[in-house]
C-alpha cells in the first residue's frame, strides 16, 4: 500500500503538455554558416554579433560532444533540429498586438501577459520558442533606470552593454553546448541594474518551447552595477511530444562591487512519459562572475522536469570577500536522468561559498550531484561549506555524489557533508500509526528534506515548487 | 465491575515473510484494565503489537480482532489510529528535517480532528502542549528538534508517551516502553502513563521485565511463547517470572497440552 501511495504522489500528471496551435516562422532543419547568417539577418543584428556567432560556430565544429556526465541518451543529430522558430507576427509594438492565442497560452500556464492582470510586483519577460513575445512593467522599471528586455531588443537598444558583457563569463569556446548556443542563440532576457539601485520588483522570465522540431537556445545576461540588487526568477514548461527537444541555454551573471544577484529557477520542462519516451534535454551553462569586492551571487534551483538535466550553475568568486551560494532540489522520476551541481571557483581573498544540494530519486531514475570547489592559490582565507543529501523513494532508482575539491591555499577551510536516506516502510508506518496517511507523510518528509532550499526561494516560487513536488506546505508557515 | 470491551482478539494468526509468528492469540481487554504481555525474545510480543496497529510487513492469516465491536482489519493503519488505537514504538522512528512540533500538531489535528475536535493552529497547539510537556518533564526546546533525530533513548520514549498524551487513545499498546531507560526516566514515563489512565481507556504493556510493572500495576499478566499466550495470571505472576524465569511456564503448558 505504501509503495502505491508513493507512486501516486510522485506520478503527478504533467499539466503543461498542451501544444498551442499558432502559425510559426520556422527555419528549415539543419545547421551551417548560412543558417547562422539567416538568424542574424532575421534579427537585423549588427556585424559584430554575426562575427561572434560565426567564430563560435567555427570553434564548435572542432569540438566533440562531452561524454563524461552520468547520463545516457542517443547521439543528437544537430542537422535534424530547426534553430529558429517564432510565432507570427513577430514584430510587436505593444501588448495589443500579441496573438490572442499566445495570451491564452500563457494565461493557461498562469503567466498573464497583461500588466493589469500580471503578478503583483513581478515583471515578466516571456520567451516562446526562439523569441521574446512580451515584457511587462518595462516603463516602471525604466523610471529607476533598470533595463529589462529581450536580448534582441538589448542588442538593438543597448549594444555597448551587450557587447561589453556577452561572453565575458561564459566564453563562446567554453564548452560544446555553450559554443553551440553562442552560434545560434535566438533570444533571451537582458537585465541591467544601475549603480546603487535595488530593483523594485522581482524580474522573471518564462520560457515555453512549443514547436516539436525546434531547439531552444536562449541567452540570458544580467549585470548588476556597484551596490545594486536584483532578484530574478525563471520558469520553464513545454508541450508533450514523443520526440526529444534540445534546450541549450547560456546564462551569464555579473556583479560589481557590493552588488547582489539572486537567481531562482523552477524548471518543469516536459520530462517524457512513464516509459521514458520524449522530454527535453536540458543542457545548460549557467555561470556568475562576482567581479567586484563584497559582491554576491546566489543560485537557487528546483529541477523537476526534463528527460535529462545536465547543468552546473556556478560562481567565479573573483572579488575579495565575494560570496557564492548554490541551493538545489533535483527530483527525478520514471526514466529521468539528472547530473547537476555547481562549481565554486574561489579566486579572491576571503571568498565564501555555500552549497546545499538535495536530490530526490524515484521510479527507475538516476540522480547525480557533481560539484567542484576550487580554491585558488591567492584565495587567502577562503571558506566553503557543502552539504549534499540524497533521498531515495523505492528501490529501483539511483543516487550518486561526485564531489571534486581542489585546494591550492593552505589557509582555506573546506567542509563537505553528505547523506543518503530512504523513505521507508517504517517511516510511513510511524506516521500512519499517528493517523497520518502516506501522501501527507511523504509530503512532510520531502518538505523537511528540502526545507533548507525552499526557504531560499521567493514566496510565490516556493509555493509553486512545493506544489510541483506534489506536496503541501507544512501548516506552520508564517 | 468490568468496563465495556475495547479489544477482542480471537484465534489470531499472522506471518512475516511467510513464517508464522502468531499461532492463535486470544485476548480480551476491557476499559479500565491494564494488561502486561511478557515472554522471552522472539515469542511474538512485538509482532502482536504491530499486527494490531497494521504494520505492512505482517500478514494476518486467520482469526479476528474486534475493536470496540468492529472488525479492526477493515481499517487501514491511519484509520485505526484515528479510531483510538495507539502503538508506542519500541524503536521510535527518526524523521530528519521535520520538526517535532509540526509532526505532533499534524498527528493531533488528524486524530482529534477525526473525533470532531477543532484543528489547532501552531500558536494554539503551542499553548495546548505545554501541560503535556510538564507531565513528562520535557523541555519545550525539544519541540523544535527534528522528530526523534539525535534523541537519547529516554527522550525517544518520553516522546512516545507525549504523543499518547495528545492523541488520547482508547487503547494504548506500549512496546518495551521501559527499555533503555534509567531509573529517573522510568519513573517519569510510568508517571505519565498512569496519569493518562482512566475508566474509559485501556493499556497493554509489552515488556521483558517486571520493573516497569512496579510503577504501572497490571490487572492481568499474560505470558507469550512461540506465538501463543500460554499462561495468564494477576500481577503476582510477573513477580514469579522475575524469580523463576519463563521455562517453568512453558513446561507447565506443555505438560497440560500433552
Amino acid at each position: 500500500m505504501s509503495s502505491a501511495a508513493l507512486q501516486n504522489l510522485v506520478n503527478q500528471p504533467y499539466k503543461h503538455g498542451f501544444v498551442t496551435d499558432i502559425e510559426a516562422d520556422v527555419t528549415p532543419k539543419g545547421l551551417n554558416e548560412d543558417t547562422i547568417r539567416a538568424i542574424s539577418r532575421k534579427k537585423e543584428e549588427p556585424e559584430w554579433l554575426l562575427e561572434f556567432r560565426l567564430q563560435a560556430y567555427r570553434h564548435w565544429l572542432t569540438m566533440t560532444e562531452p561524454t563524461w556526465p552520468n547520463v545516457k541518451y542517443p547521439r543528437i543529430d544537430f542537422q535534424d533540429i530547426s534553430y529558429y522558430s517564432a510565432p507570427k507576427p513577430k514584430k510587436l509594438a505593444s501588448m495589443d498586438e500579441v496573438d490572442p492565442e499566445l495570451i491564452r497560452t500563457f494565461e493557461k500556464l498562469g503567466v498573464p501577459l497583461h500588466e493589469q492582470k500580471a503578478l503583483a510586483g513581478v515583471a515578466v519577460d516571456v520567451i516562446f520558442d526562439s523569441v521574446s513575445v512580451a515584457t511587462t512593467y518595462k516603463a516602471r522599471l525604466a523610471e529607476v533606470g533598470v533595463i529589462f528586455c529581450s536580448m534582441s531588443e538589448a542588442v538593438r537598444d543597448h549594444p555597448e552593454l551587450v557587447r561589453k558583457y556577452l561572453g565575458s563569463v561564459v566564453p563562446p569556446a567554453d564548452n560544446f553546448y555553450a559554443a553551440l548556443n553562442s552560434a545560434v542563440f535566438t533570444d533571451g532576457s537582458f537585465c541591467y541594474i544601475p549603480k546603487g539601485v535595488t530593483c523594485p520588483m522581482e524580474l522573471s522570465t518564462y520560457f515555453r518551447i512549443n514547436t516539436q522540431d525546434s531547439g531552444q537556445f536562449e541567452r540570458t545576461l544580467i549585470v548588476a552595477e556597484e551596490g545594486s540588487y536584483v532578484s530574478y526568477l525563471e520558469g520553464c514548461t513545454a508541450p508533450k511530444f514523443d520526440t526529444n527537444q534540445l534546450h541549450a541555454a547560456v546564462v551569464e551573471l555579473v556583479t560589481l562591487d557590493d552588488a547582489e544577484i539572486k537567481y531562482s529557477t523552477v524548471q518543469n520542462w516536459y520530462a517524457g512519459d512513464q516509459n521514458g519516451v520524449g522530454g527535453i534535454y536540458n543542457f545548460v551553462t549557467k555561470r556568475g562572475l562576482c567581479k567586484g569586492v563584497n559582491s554576491k551571487i546566489s543560485w537557487t534551483q528546483v529541477e523537476t522536469g526534463s528527460a535529462i538535466t545536465w547543468k552546473y550553475p556556478s560562481c567565479v568568486l573573483l572579488g575579495d570577500n565575494s560570496i557564492g551560494e548554490f541551493y538545489s532540489v533535483a527530483l527525478t522520476n520514471h526514466h529521468q536522468q539528472a547530473d547537476t551541481g555547481t562549481k565554486m571557483i574561489h579566486v579572491g581573498k576571503n571568498t565564501r561559498s555555500t552549497i546545499i544540494s538535495k536530490g530526490i530519486s524515484a521510479g527507475v531514475s538516476n540522480n547525480s550531484y557533481r560539484g567542484l570547489v576550487k580554491i585558488g592559490a591567492k584565495a587567502q582565507g577562503a571558506r566553503n561549506f557543502s552539504q549534499c543529501d540524497s533521498m531515495l523513494i523505492g528501490d529501483k532508482c539511483g543516487a550518486n555524489t561526485f564531489p571534486y575539491i581542489q585546494v591550492n591555499n593552505s589557509s582555506a577551510t573546506v567542509e563537505h557533508e553528505a547523506s543518503t536516506s530512504k523513505i521507508g516502510e517504517d517511516q510511513l508506518f510511524y506516521f500512519a500509526q499517528r493517523g497520518v496517511g502516506a501522501d501527507e507523510a511523504i509530503s512532510m518528509i520531502i518538505n523537511g528534506f528540502c526545507k533548507d532550499v525552499f526557504t531560499q526561494l521567493p514566496m510565490e516560487f516556493a509555493v509553486e515548487a512545493t506544489k510541483l513536488l506534489g506536496l503541501k506546505l507544512e501548516g506552520s508557515v508564517g | 465491575m468490568t468496563g465495556k470491551t475495547i479489544l477482542e482478539v480471537r484465534k489470531l494468526t499472522a506471518t512475516v515473510s511467510g513464517v508464522e509468528i502468531l499461532k492463535g492469540i486470544d485476548l480480551t481487554v476491557h476499559a479500565g484494565e491494564v494488561h502486561a504481555i511478557m515472554g522471552p525474545n522472539g515469542s511474538g510480543k512485538s509482532t502482536l503489537a504491530k499486527v494490531l496497529a497494521g504494520h505492512p510487513a505482517y500478514t494476518v492469516t486467520g482469526g479476528e480482532v474486534l475493536f470496540e465491536g468492529s472488525n479492526l482489519f477493515e481499517l487501514a493503519p491511519p484509520e485505526r489510529a484515528r479510531a483510538g488505537l495507539f502503538l508506542g514504538f519500541q524503536y521510535p522512528i527518526e524523521v530528519p528535517g521535520v520538526s517535532n512540533s509540526a509532526f505532533l500538531r499534524l498527528a493531533y489535528n488528524t486524530v482529534q480532528g477525526a473525533r470532531g475536535k477543532d484543528e489547532l493552529d501552531p500558536l494554539e497547539f503551542d499553548d495546548y502542549i505545554q501541560d503535556k510537556l510538564k507531565l513528562l518533564e520535557m523541555d519545550p526546546a525539544f519541540l523544535e528538534r527534528s522528530v526523534n533525530e539525535g534523541f537519547s533513548g529516554g527522550e525517544k520514549k518520553r516522546n512516545e508517551i507525549l504523543q499518547m498524551a495528545i492523541l488520547e487513545p482508547k487503547l494504548a499498546i506500549l512496546d518495551e516502553a521501559d527499555s533503555g531507560l534509567d531509573i529517573d526516566a522510568l519513573r517519569i514515563v510510568a508517571g505519565g502513563v498512569n496519569e493518562l489512565r482512566s475508566d474509559n481507556n485501556a493499556l497493554i504493556l509489552v515488556t521483558h521485565y517486571q520493573r516497569l510493572l512496579n510503577y504501572i500495576v497490571p490487572d492481568f499478566v499474560h505470558v507469550m511463547e512461540a506465538g501463543r499466550i500460554i499462561k495468564t495470571g494477576g500481577k503476582d505472576l510477573a513477580l514469579q517470572l522475575e524469580d523463576r524465569g519463563y521455562d517453568w511456564v512453558a513446561e507447565e503448558y506443555r505438560a497440560k497440552a500433552a
